[in-house]
């Protein structure tokens, strides 16, 4: 494989799978029912009042 | 036993390869550098024999003795410290190299105190020094918290902490003896960076660890942009600084990569530590310590996701917009550039988080300088955020680029984002990790907050201002087609600029001296009897119900 292969795939599939796996996790926070989990979360760091 | 007997051993032979690489080191400073890893060798050997831990044997109040911690704390106490000290070391160096430019007498005619070697010390020593430690204390203190686990391999958190400190020692004397890969904000030579990659696999190891032990399913977002830190620095630092050394037993390397492919992997690596070292690492913090300190959970908990993943897939490409109008292609300089506009939007996306964390609490910003330090972090970062896509478009940077606007719009997120925030944190962590009421004061927070402020805006108007008159300098030409102003005019003429730059640093210094008073006090026990910071007066004229007058 040489550069110009590599090049190739990097603005072809690579830049497809790229934008894909972006998406998705960028859409993830935004499926049904996770705006629940989001509170939860959200709320870890008071969970517990103490601590030392 | 046995344990501590192969330690020891080990040390003492690490100790005796040192020796016998400084006697054979084919140059001054690698000799002098192999002396001090020796020595640190020995230290950590005979600590080792004697088991016990020389700073809080030396000073009991650094391990705290009064808080039965559930966390393993004692390196994050050690952890602050250093920031406190490595943060003045870096402010003063920068002060005398501001001053420098306005007095070039202040090089003093003598090699290792010219600005081309002390330049070097300042960036290293407030990114890596104070940043580095700011960023490895908080981490252990914010991973433990959010995991409810203790840290994974205790042992080997104290060598992250004290091999760190054994890097920054080891790269701050060779900038003064002229020890350079002449790589921004990666000069450290070769052997420094082995040094410095077995540390920070060292910090993965147990941040990793950490988290795999934790009690809490979810893993916190500010762990995300943690961990996101260290595996990218990783991989920036093991490939900017690819290189064959001259001998194995001298300082000198050269590089793997040359010409504008080198230039390239120098700025994919200056700007992403940047990206991944001063926001990402910093966001983790802002994550934690704001909504903690505001009491009040994070804005959206989805914007931060949405934060995370967008600087994430975006940064890494922003490199090549420090390399506009050279020899690089051009299509990779306006990618730098596109993605460099495009990272404006989840810069601010995050600035909004953090600020509306406050949301519903914004009296806080009266009463609280903390919050106030925490709010003043975020503009700050705001500001930068949209300065630097601003000047990575290629009209406004063929103006801007090589001047000192540059250096204004690293100050302003240096000190105004980095700074602040860090200054916020360590507020917030002193009484917690002393177990103290609060700060000594707070109202000498206030003051802080205020110096600093007003040295930012001393120093990044007055860079603003020097760097815009610079580049129109430059550009300028004269009727028949001359260049109107020679370099040394264009010097001269900002030397009013380089006064008030320096003035703005001072001030920032005064502010952090101000903290370590406060700090020392705090850590000593005291409580300072003061005014608080708001009143709300009792107006016993105005404490009546209403009385109707009837309509006459």
């Amino acid at each position: 494989m040489n550069y110009n292969d590599l090049r190739h795939f990097a603005d072809s599939w690579g830049l497809v799978a790229m934008g894909m796996i972006f998406l998705v996790l960028v859409a993830w926070p935004f499926r049904k029912g996770a705006s629940g989990r989001n509170h939860d979360a959200a709320h870890i760091i008071f969970r517990d009042d103490d601590d030392d | 036993m046995d344990k501590l007997l192969t330690r020891v051993g080990v040390l003492f032979v690490v100790a005796l390869l040192a020796f016998v690489a400084m006697v054979l080191g084919v140059d001054q400073a690698f000799s002098v550098h192999m002396g001090i890893a020796c020595v640190a060798a020995l230290i950590a050997m005979a600590v080792s024999m004697k088991k016990f831990d020389f700073l809080t044997q030396r000073f009991p109040v650094l391990s705290g003795p009064t808080v039965a911690s559930r966390y393993d704390d004692d390196p994050i106490r050690w952890g602050v410290i250093a920031t406190m000290f490595w943060g003045i070391a870096g402010f003063l160096v920068g002060l005398i190299i501001a001053l420098q430019l306005a007095f070039p007498v202040l090089n003093l005619n003598l090699e290792y105190t010219t600005f081309g070697r002390l330049r070097p010390l300042h960036t290293s020593a407030v990114i890596f020094a104070f940043g580095g430690n700011a960023l490895i204390a908080t981490s252990f203190y914010v991973v433990q918290r959010t995991c409810r686990a203790r840290l994974a391999f205790p042992g080997l958190a104290r060598f992250v902490f004290w091999g760190y400190q054994l890097f920054i020692v080891l790269a701050a004397t060779g900038y003064l003896m002229g020890v350079t890969e002449a790589k921004e904000y990666a000069e450290p030579e070769w052997y420094v960076d082995i040094w410095l990659t077995v540390v920070w696999v060292s910090y993965l190891v147990v941040f990793v660890g950490t988290l795999v032990k934790r009690k809490e399913p979810h893993i916190y977002v500010a762990n995300w942009f943690y961990l996101a830190f260290i595996i990218t620095v990783a991989m920036l630092h093991l490939v900017n600084n690819l290189s064959m050394p001259v001998s194995l037993f001298g300082s000198k390397s050269y590089s793997a990569f040359a010409g504008v492919q080198d230039a390239l992997t120098q700025w994919w690596y200056g700007h992403n530590a940047v990206g991944f070292f001063l926001t990402a690492g910093f966001l983790a913090m802002m994550y934690y310590f704001v909504p903690k300190q505001a009491e009040r959970p994070v804005y959206s908990y989805r914007l931060s996701i949405v934060h995370f993943w967008s600087l994430i897939f975006l940064y890494i490409w922003a490199g090549p917009h420090h390399l506009h109008y050279t020899a690089l292609p051009d299509w990779a300089q306006t990618l730098g550039m596109v993605f460099s506009i495009v990272l404006w939007m989840p810069s601010w996306g995050g600035m909004i988080n953090g600020l509306m964390t406050l949301n519903g609490a914004w009296d806080k910003i009266r009463t609280d300088p903390i919050i106030r330090m925490m709010v003043m972090a975020l503009a700050f970062y705001g500001m930068s955020t949209f300065e630097g896509p601003m000047l990575s478009i290629k009209a406004v940077n063929s103006l801007s680029h090589y001047t000192d606007w540059t250096i204004g719009h690293v100050h302003s997120g240096a000190l105004g984002w980095n700074g602040m925030i860090t200054f916020a944190c360590l507020y917030y962590l002193f009484p917690r990790l002393w177990g103290r009421a609060r700060m000594y004061s707070l109202r000498m927070i206030n003051w802080h907050f205020w110096l600093s402020t007003l040295g930012i805006v001393f120093y990044a108007s007055a860079m603003w201002v020097a760097g815009i008159m610079q580049g129109l300098m430059w550009r300028e030409y004269g009727a028949d087609g001359y260049l109107v102003y020679s370099f040394a005019e264009t010097v001269a003429a900002m030397f009013p600029m380089y006064v008030i730059r320096a003035f703005g640093g001072l001030l920032y210094l005064c502010g952090a001296l101000i903290m370590v008073y406060n700090v020392w006090m705090t850590v000593a026990g005291k409580l300072r009897d003061e005014k608080a910071m708001t009143e709300t007066p009792h107006n016993p004229d105005a404490d009546r119900p209403y009385v109707a007058v009837p309509a006459e």
